[in-house]
């Protein structure tokens, strides 16, 4: 699903924010991506975005070389990959509602199937109650179901998030986690950028570590 | 792709469309002060070029009614007869492009040149009356413009009977030479003031595009494609445009509102029956289309040369 092939991403001043990484992810798989602050996962998460070019190498995501994909076609690449960030990136002058239907109303759907998808999304996250609140009134925890639920409306192959417990306590981390997992379990292939090595050691899954850009770990999980 | 799906497409994206500008109009209705202020520069802006040319347009038709005064002197040669004269004035009053022919008679004129010029005792020492046969003829309106009357005296100078053919179009002449540079100077403020439209709804747009700059980050992260991220930007434009227009509109005839009293005392000393014309629907349309086109192009410029400077990070 996801393949790095020697990918090496230089930020101008000659800092690499990866290097020479290799590696591939199935279809369905779960990974950790673990490392210290500055060892290159966000980097890697936004080259899969396609937030940012690499320098060198080649990614490929679903078959597609991100090297030849044109600006006009990178919407249509993020429609395919949802992505989770740490300070949630929600609209603060939009309900929970409209927030998660973002992704959906970009896509074009018919307004029917907007509410049906969306509520489907917010019941997923337990937060079906709340489609009408403000994100600014909803706590931490609850803001960042609000960004997952965004993330997977759209049923996108492939969902990133970076660090998305870092501001949680190790209770709301878990509940996270497991709906993570719950994803995981109906086929979405899913890279979690994380540096609480505790909750990713309980999850049993494929941990990659990251050290100064470089991979320096790659552990199987025994469960997949 | 069946029909019935690629109609429901174009449903799709007409109510999208709809939806959008329903939306920006929203927007702007609920920072009213903001939009205002805008609008009002806009429609000030606009307003001035609009009435100059409803002003010039008055004028114009003004010097239509003069216009008519274009008439033409025909000289007769003084050796010919009483009957061809008549024959003349026939064959001219079944002339196509001509309105009225009035004969003047030199007795007639002669007596009345006595009488106004004061010269009475130096014509009397003359011993036969020096002033020819006139005859006095006025086009139809359509043909009473300057370049139809100079036709109109070139035919009758081939006439065998007249001597020659006099024709006062000079005040006509400088009359359209200043009217054209009239028009010129409304054309010349009116770009310029297009180009100011185009500016301020630009900036307008452009600090808009800031203002939501969060919401463009996050539309291109979810992948939002570049034409959708502009839409509502461009709407907000197209509506600051044919709103401008709008109050262009109203503020123009609120001014001829204003000015048809006094305008319509003068005429009365005048005794013309000039009434002051208002915008006619050819120009608001004009007007309305060009503000719209204004501020959509304006909001154009400014979401090019911004929205690509936005990118999620």
């Amino acid at each position: 699903m996801i393949h790095f092939e020697n990918v090496t991403k230089r930020y101008p001043g000659g800092h690499e924010g990866l290097s020479h990484a290799n590696f591939h992810i199935t279809p369905g798989e779960m990974v950790f991506l673990t490392g210290h602050s500055g060892a290159g996962k966000s980097t890697l998460l936004r080259l899969i975005g396609l937030l940012e070019r690499c320098t060198r190498g080649q990614v490929r995501v679903g078959g597609r070389n991100l090297a030849k994909l044109k600006r006009h076609h990178i919407p249509y690449h993020r429609r395919e990959v949802g992505m989770i960030f740490q300070d949630h990136r929600l609209l603060n002058d939009r309900t929970v509602f409209d927030n998660v239907a973002m992704p959906l109303i970009v896509a074009g759907l018919r307004h029917q199937e907007i509410a049906r998808r969306v509520h489907a999304s917010l019941d997923k996250v337990g937060l079906l109650k709340k489609e009408r609140a403000y994100p600014i009134t909803l706590s931490g925890g609850e803001q960042q179901r609000v960004g997952i639920a965004r993330a997977v409306v759209s049923k996108p192959p492939v969902v990133l998030a970076d660090e998305p417990t870092g501001n949680l306590d190790p209770t709301l981390s878990q509940e996270i986690m497991n709906l993570f997992c719950q994803f995981n379990q109906v086929g979405v292939t899913l890279l979690v950028a994380t540096h609480n090595l505790d909750l990713v050691s309980r999850m049993d899954k494929r941990i990659i570590t990251l050290s100064h850009g470089r991979l320096k770990q790659d552990i199987a999980g025994s469960a997949s | 792709m069946k029909p019935s799906t690629s109609h429901r497409r174009v449903g799709t994206w007409m109510l999208r469309h709809l939806q959008v500008a329903l939306s920006s109009l929203g927007r702007l209705y609920r920072t009213p002060l903001a939009t205002l202020m805008t609008t009002a520069v806009i429609g000030i802006a606009l307003a001035l070029p609009t009435g100059m040319h409803v002003a010039l347009s008055n004028i114009q038709q003004l010097a239509g009614g003069w216009e008519g005064a274009a008439t033409l002197s025909l000289f007769l040669k003084q050796d010919i007869s009483e009957k061809q004269i008549i024959q003349l004035t026939n064959r001219l009053g079944a002339h196509p492009k001509l309105a009225e022919v009035q004969l003047i008679n030199p007795d007639v004129a002669l007596e009345e040149f006595q009488r106004l010029s004061g010269f009475k005792g130096a014509l009397q020492a003359l011993d036969k009356n020096p002033l020819p046969t006139v005859l006095i003829v006025e086009p139809l309106q359509q043909y009473s413009t300057a370049e139809a009357a100079e036709n109109l005296m070139a035919e009758f100078n081939q006439l065998t009977e007249v001597d020659f053919t006099q024709l006062d179009l000079q005040w006509v002449r400088r009359f359209h030479a200043i009217t054209e540079i009239a028009r010129r100077g409304v054309m010349v403020i009116g770009i310029l003031l297009g180009l100011a439209v185009l500016l301020i709804v630009g900036n307008t747009i452009r600090l808009e595009i800031q203002n939501r700059k969060s919401e463009i980050e996050i539309t291109k992260l979810i992948g939002g494609t570049d034409a959708f991220i502009r839409r509502p930007f461009l709407y907000n434009g197209l509506w600051y445009g044919l709103s401008g227009g709008i109050l262009a509109w109203l503020l123009v005839t609120l001014s001829l509102w204003i000015l048809n009293g006094p305008v319509e005392r003068l005429a009365g000393l005048y005794r013309s029956g000039f009434d002051l014309s208002a915008i006619n629907f050819q120009t608001l349309c004009i007007l309305l289309l060009s503000s719209t086109l204004l501020g959509l192009f304006g909001s154009w410029i400014a979401v090019a040369r911004h929205l690509s400077d936005i990118e999620p990070t």
